[in-house]
């Protein structure tokens, strides 16, 4: 048992979680041809059957079980502002599955010539009253159920009255932000909580422009959208929901890492030792002081942001990307790849920081811009 | 006996009862479409929808789920203004009293639950539209409200969360707050601040920046609940329903449910 709860320790750290879930993803939401072979080789469509949905809630529930008989994993996951996203971890396999199931058989439908299951008679409609408002009537008396159940057994927290003078450790910000929050480890925070926030709503309601493929509208399906919902996946599963699991349950005082199963240590002590880009090229590789100049100081981590923004763009376009920079005309191909770099920044970012302790490209605190 | 009418009967056919429902029990299928053509409340919905539409595994009605949330929280909100006040004095034990001392003391618990629930509800509803490709044209421009509700979801539940006024709620908003103060140009922390400057005068600084604007001061203190309160009771549920009622509108306007042709 002792074993079990190391190996799931370890196994949660941010740079092993995040890089297993980065590497497996897309062999279960396969970008191309390639990754689609693998998928159906190593069995990963079984995922979205009915056996599948039974075995992965039941392993998720025997973890949680299993897990809660821990005085540490329960002090964390029963704290009743966290059982929601514990509900969540269910609630989002479960939608997953729902939709990816009706998706491969509309696949299957559709590459053998039929109309998706979706399809009916466009003559043969059926009246609201009562097929309609019955399912919206039960639904919502399931749901204020769900709702009275969980407030009766479950109390709303409340701590000590709000003091100014005592700071807890961590001071974690909502849940549904925690997200962000892990983001401010690797980005300062006109990045992390303002840029970014803008960037990601601005990019969410840029997609019905930036989607230009008329397949699969109305219906599920993934074969001919598999880029479009690989990219949501990525964002939504990975870097929103997986970073608001790791805020929640695994970052501990100091916005330390904590294992489910391990104590939290105010005392752990972590080796602060990140560095910045012109330290690394200045000191470290010339063995000369930092310039005084400040652009001097950081010409290359500008070069480096700036090359990233502007190099990618056009080689994109030339190879991998072709067909889309073809379609989305300079403007909406501009748009659609500096959402994705930004996206992708992130994840760089984090394995700059875990390989190099790099803390930042550019470091001028004199101006607060730091990236 | 047995053509004597019992009382229901016998009130289905008042002045009253015909009065309120035009169209009568909805049996024949004429009466079942002027239900809900008649209805202010069902004609929301058009009269007809192919079948797909009312199935729960193609809509998982979680659109419909996140609006009777959205009620919920409202009645539930309304209920618990009654005894809470948004000062620094009593705010906390205005909370406490709620448990204690009010009768059948569970609209907290139902305000709280429900409101993150309404966050996961909204999150999986975008879901089920991207997965269905539904913001594909003509829906784009009711996809791009969508996100602007989700936006504000999360807004309502980030000022709501101050509200109860202990260590949670306070060090929560704390967090938040000190990311405004580094937004670029107009925080006093930001990249860009300091240009905003003529000599030695920095027209950004602590005293006027944008979480100054946000906090209504320097730190988490009273006018920052007071502002709050304000803007989770009244103004952003304001902004709310303006764009509720686009987004509905937009659903019919844009051809109803979305299905394959």
């Amino acid at each position: 048992m002792e074993s079990f709860k190391d190996f799931i320790d370890f196994l949660t750290q941010p740079t092993l979680m995040l890089t297993l879930s980065m590497v497996t993803f897309p062999f279960f939401f396969p970008i191309n041809d390639w990754f689609e072979k693998w998928n159906r080789r190593l069995r990963l469509n079984l995922l979205w059957t009915n056996a599948g949905l039974v075995v992965v809630m039941l392993g998720l529930a025997l973890f949680f079980v299993v897990g809660v008989q821990d005085a540490e994993f329960r002090l964390i996951m029963l704290k009743p502002d966290n059982v929601p996203i514990v509900g969540l971890i269910f609630l989002v396999y479960f939608f997953m599955w729902v939709s990816m199931k009706q998706a491969s058989d509309n696949d299957a439908r559709l590459s053998s010539g039929k109309k998706p299951n979706e399809y009916h008679d466009p003559d043969e409609k059926v009246l609201v009253w009562p097929d309609l408002v019955y399912v919206e009537f039960i639904s919502l008396i399931l749901c204020m159920c769900l709702l009275l159940v969980w407030s009766i057994g479950l109390e709303a927290p409340l701590e000590e009255p709000a003091n100014p003078a005592a700071t807890p450790n961590p001071s974690k910000a909502p849940w549904y932000f925690l997200g962000l929050q892990e983001m401010l480890v690797y980005f300062d925070p006109w990045l992390a909580g303002v840029v970014f926030p803008t960037i990601i709503i601005f990019g969410l309601m840029a997609i019905p422009y930036l989607d230009k493929n008329p397949e699969g509208s109305g219906y599920y399906q993934f074969k001919n959208r598999r880029l479009a919902i690989s990219i949501y996946m990525f964002g939504w599963i990975i870097l929103w929901v997986l970073l608001i699991i790791i805020g929640t349950f695994l970052r501990g005082p100091n916005w330390n890492f904590f294992g489910p199963f391990e104590y939290w240590d105010i005392h752990k002590l972590e080796p602060l030792t990140n560095i910045n880009l012109s330290e690394i090229i200045y000191i470290k590789l010339f063995n000369t002081g930092l310039p005084s100049n400040i652009f001097l100081r950081e010409l290359f981590g500008f070069i480096v942001v700036f090359g990233y923004f502007l190099v990618f763009p056009p080689l994109l376009a030339k190879t991998v990307l072709k067909r889309l920079y073809l379609q989305l005309g300079n403007f909406g191909y501009g748009v659609f790849v500096f959402l994705l770099l930004c996206m992708l920044s992130l994840p760089i970012k984090m394995y700059l920081r875990w390989i190099f302790n790099l803390k930042y490209l550019i470091a001028i605190p004199e101006y607060f811009f730091n990236i | 006996m047995s053509d004597k009418k019992n009382i229901f009967e016998r009130f289905g056919e008042s002045q009253v009862w015909k009065s309120i429902f035009r169209s009568g029990v909805p049996r024949t299928r004429r009466q079942r479409m002027m239900s809900v053509l008649n209805s202010v409340f069902l004609h929301l919905h058009p009269v007809r929808l192919p079948r797909h539409a009312v199935k729960l595994k193609f809509t998982w009605c979680m659109g419909g789920l996140t609006f009777f949330l959205f009620l919920v929280l409202t009645i539930s909100g309304i209920l618990l203004m009654f005894y809470y006040r948004p000062t620094a004095e009593y705010a906390y034990t205005d909370i406490i009293d709620l448990r204690e001392q009010v009768p059948l003391g569970i609209m907290r618990e139902i305000h709280r639950w429900g409101a993150h629930a309404m966050v996961i509800t909204t999150w999986l509803h975008m879901f089920r539209v991207f997965m269905t490709g539904s913001y594909k044209p003509p829906r784009e421009f009711n996809w791009s409200i969508g996100v602007l509700l989700l936006v504000l979801t999360l807004l309502l539940s980030f000022t709501g969360y101050l509200l109860p006024w202990d260590q949670l709620a306070m060090w929560a908003i704390t967090v938040g707050g000190n990311m405004a103060r580094a937004t670029p140009f107009v925080g006093h922390e930001g990249p860009g601040a300091a240009l905003l400057s003529i000599g030695d005068i920095n027209f950004i600084n602590m005293g006027a920046d944008a979480k100054f604007a946000l906090l209504g001061g320097r730190f988490v203190g009273e006018a920052a609940l007071l502002r709050f309160y304000v803007l989770h009771c009244i103004g952003l549920p304001f902004v709310v329903m303006i764009l509720m009622a686009v987004h509905f509108w937009r659903v019919r306007k844009d051809g109803g449910i979305s299905g394959p042709t």
